[in-house]
């Protein structure tokens, strides 16, 4: 879990890092332009929003649970913070409250999945569902825009500050905060806890349920912080939006080394989990592989991340 | 039969074993005792393959053999029951028995089902236990489930059968029939490597005798030849005194007491009292409702009826936080998966139930909790190579006095032990002793369960005696024997005169 572990060797812990150094050198051997600042730029930007949603899902897969429904969490918070914002609301006050709509519907989740029992693979499949038929309810299936020229609104995914893309400096603050978290706090100790043994967990007085409602509350949130880094950059909410992007954000989160059943992991492997892809995407592109043929080359490189990843723990 | 030579292995440039020796004769009962940590466990992973060694030589029947994994052990007739279980609790009993080796019809990989259940049964019955051997293992208690291991061991037909604490957590008559199916196999040559930490168990089985302290092979005796305080001496390098250290306390106001608590299928009609500075134990057997008990008073599991009163006021506990909110601590059972976050550091473990002392504002700081752990550890003398170290890799002693450490930094007025000092080595089942002494002293209360009878009469003050869900039987100190116990522990009559 935590570097100093010994149960997750030294190596164990840059593999990743190393394995996005390859795919780099190869992808930059093969179309040098890839090493630009305006295309790593791209990269990053690109990256963002995977990685403010894995960041949660790191969470919430310490906890030993996984979220299906974020993709459509996103569309959902998104759709209606636009449908706010185009109806006249400011602009501000619609965002924080598309904000909280996303730590609600996560909250919503976590209720089912604590209190109700239920498997959290079959409660966010359901959820999943409902979300996105609620999306498509709300859009009647059609994308919203017309959503005035609120600086702030506008800076959030296409700003630069200091010459960076605003989504990507709310990336690194965001991992800054949320590592923070799980290394000095208490709430981070007591999700590694539960995914590690939560019936000790229990019976050392901690609440579970509380802290699996907050997890997936988190990662609502952070959903819903993505969801507006995207309409923003789209400058409109589309109903389809966010579809299968909670498979991304769980390959984020293996690639980054974090066992799926909980307990061990880092939100730096995440991150790093998340670049992965993004570069990936990228790259593939850059170096003309057909889009059909690049999904193929994405899923043959997670599954031999996480073969070797498995190799390695045996 | 077997004969280990100058074997020495360390973890991470920790030596664990330095150049021990090992020798199994063909037909013996072989006993292998050491402290907590001393190495045990390890060598006999050594042995069957599980832990490559650094350096030594192992012969089995005078041909030096390097076993790679533990089914090549398995192949030369070893076969191993570990200090931790290997149940899969959802297959049921027979599957369990014939995991890795079932009998199909010809090689069509169908199970014959009914054919092994009928074998299982009569393995089983033959080691005293009666049971569906089509319900899954979960439903077996930990004793059983040891005792399914057991056969499983016997049934592979193996010549030398290395028994890791077997009995820790078996009743008293398990005990009896396992100690008479190991004496039988013995009349058929089978050669036994036995590793317990209790004394009576291994004059009256062993025929001889290894210890080890710190991974170092101290000596070999013949268990005709050695006596009770050879052995001590020789396992801790020093006298060691009074197996019960003696108590100073006073007996204070009530601090517990509970009223025909029930809860259905596991206990009824529970009425007793708690008193400051008294250690109040409840013995029985194996699936008494003890751990049940235990359970509900720590919010746990669910109360169907009855009242509970702490400090004279009634109190509903309804969860383990809300009890260790009021002062209760909980020292579980079965550490493994009730009492450890095996993946986390013992400094972990330990801050698991101590974040308020800690922490501040929901931040941990790593003073506070490298301060609680040294102390913790100071205190109880749990042997680690330090806070990193992940409990996964403590011995099982040691992670039993993780989990009592847990509950020490709350400082609580009650305490609830389960089976405290199971598996641990003599000189730390003092240490324990003497803690809970030092509690009592400082007026905490004690609810001890446990089903060591000795443990019982040498520290209770009082004991309740459970069977089947309930008291039947309240014994003050001066009428503690281990007949009486056992006699009301098996459902013996319950007499009129007794529950005055
Ligand atoms: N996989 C491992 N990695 C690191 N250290 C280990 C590992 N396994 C055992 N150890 C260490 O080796 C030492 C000996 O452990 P072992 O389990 O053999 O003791 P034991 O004699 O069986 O004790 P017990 O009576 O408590 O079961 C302990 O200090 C333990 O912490
Ligand atoms: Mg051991």
């Amino acid at each position: 879990m935590q570097l100093k572990n010994n149960n997750q060797s030294l190596l164990q812990k840059i593999a990743p890092f190393i394995g996005l150094i390859l795919i780099i050198v190869i992808i930059t051997i093969l179309n040098p332009g890839f090493l630009s600042v305006s295309n790593l730029m791209n990269v990053l930007r690109q990256v963002s929003i995977n990685a403010l949603i894995a960041f949660g899902m790191t969470f919430v897969i310490l906890t030993g649970g996984i979220d299906l429904s974020v993709g459509a969490t996103l569309a959902l918070t998104g759709a209606v913070t636009a449908g706010m914002m185009a109806s006249g609301i400011d602009p501000i006050f619609a965002m924080l409250l598309g904000l909280l709509l996303g730590a609600i519907l996560g909250a919503i989740n976590g209720i089912i999945i604590a209190k109700g029992k239920v498997a959290p693979f079959i409660a966010t499949l359901a959820t999943m569902t409902i979300y996105r038929g609620l999306t498509l309810v709300y859009t009647d299936g059609r994308p919203i825009s017309g959503l005035g020229d609120s600086l702030t609104f506008q800076m959030l995914g296409k700003g630069y500050f200091l010459g960076i893309p605003i989504p990507v400096v709310t990336m690194i603050a965001s991992f800054g905060i949320l590592y923070f978290i799980l290394k000095k706090t208490t709430f981070g100790r007591r999700v590694y806890a539960i995914g590690g043994n939560e019936e000790a967990s229990i019976l050392s007085g901690i609440n579970a349920d509380r802290i699996k409602i907050y997890v997936y509350s988190l990662l609502g949130l952070l959903a819903a912080l993505a969801s507006l880094i995207l309409t923003s950059r789209l400058n409109s909410a589309q109903p389809t939006a966010g579809e299968m992007f909670e498979l991304d954000a769980i390959a984020a989160v293996v690639l980054g080394g974090t066992s799926l059943t909980g307990g061990r992991g880092w939100i730096v492997g995440t991150l790093i989990g998340a670049l992965i892809i993004g570069v990936l995407n990228n790259g593939l592109n850059l170096i003309g592989v057909p889009s059909f043929f690049q999904q193929v080359v994405k899923g043959a490189v997670i599954l031999l991340a996480v073969l070797l990843d498995r190799k390695k723990t045996t | 039969m077997i004969k280990m030579t100058d074997i020495s292995k360390s973890f991470s440039g920790n030596k664990v074993l330095k150049s021990v020796h090992f020798n199994l004769e063909k037909g013996e009962i072989h006993a292998l005792m050491g402290e907590n940590g001393a190495g045990k466990s390890t060598l006999m992973k050594v042995m069957s393959g599980i832990y490559t060694r650094d350096s030594g030589t192992i012969e089995v029947k005078g041909q030096k053999v390097d076993f790679t994994s533990p089914k090549q052990a398995e192949e030369a007739g070893i076969a191993v029951i570990h200090q931790e279980l290997n149940i899969l609790p959802h297959l049921s009993i027979a599957d369990n028995l014939f995991l890795g080796r079932e009998e199909t019809i010809g090689r069509t990989g169908i199970l014959k089902t009914k054919q092994m259940e009928k074998k299982t049964r009569q393995i089983l019955l033959d080691l005293g236990l009666d049971v569906n051997p089509s319900e899954p293992a979960s439903t077996l208690s930990v004793g059983k489930q040891q005792i399914v291991e057991i056969a499983k061991a016997i049934s592979v037909d193996a010549e030398v059968i290395i028994m890791d604490e077997p009995t820790a957590a078996l009743t008293d008559r398990e005990i009896d029939s396992l100690f008479k199916t190991i004496r039988e196999l013995q009349k058929r040559g089978v050669s036994f490597i036995y590793i317990s930490h209790r004394m009576e168990e291994i004059f009256s089985l062993c025929d001889r005798i290894t210890i080890l302290r710190d991974g170092e092979f101290v000596g070999e005796r013949k268990i005709s030849e050695t006596s009770f305080d050879e052995i001590v001496q020789m396992m801790v390098g020093r006298e060691l005194g009074d197996r019960f250290p003696e108590r100073k306390s006073t007996i204070g106001e009530i601090k517990l007491a509970v009223k025909g608590l029930n809860r259905k299928d596991c206990f009824e009609d529970i009425s007793f009292e708690l008193r400051r500075g008294e250690v109040l134990s409840i013995a029985g057997l194996m699936g008494a409702g003890r751990t049940e008990v235990a359970q509900s008073l720590f919010g746990y599991k669910k109360l169907d009826g009855g009242t509970i009163e702490f400090d004279g006021k009634q109190v509903k506990i309804d969860t383990p936080r809300k009890a260790k909110e009021m002062g209760i601590g909980y020292v579980t059972e079965d550490r493994k998966s009730e009492g450890l976050v095996v993946d986390f550091t013992v400094e972990e473990n330990v801050s698991m139930t101590n974040f308020a002392a800690i922490s501040k504002n929901g931040l941990i700081s790593k003073d506070k909790e490298r301060k609680l752990y040294d102390n913790m550890v100071k205190r109880l003398g749990i042997r680690t190579s330090g806070p990193d170290q992940t409990a996964k890799s403590l011995s099982g002693g040691n992670q039993q006095k993780v989990v009592i450490a847990k509950w020490l930094g709350i400082e609580p007025e009650l305490l609830i032990l389960d089976e405290p000092t199971r598996g641990v080595d003599v000189g730390a089942k003092k240490e324990i002793y003497s803690i809970i002494n030092e509690l009592a002293e400082r007026g905490v209360a004690i609810l001890m369960i446990s089903s060591e009878l000795p443990e019982v009469i040498g520290m209770a003050d009082r004991v309740l005696v459970m069977h089947e869900g309930k008291i039947t039987a309240e014994l003050p100190k001066e009428e503690m024997t281990q007949e009486r116990i056992m006699h009301f522990a098996t459902g013996g009559g319950k007499l009129a005169v007794e529950k005055q």
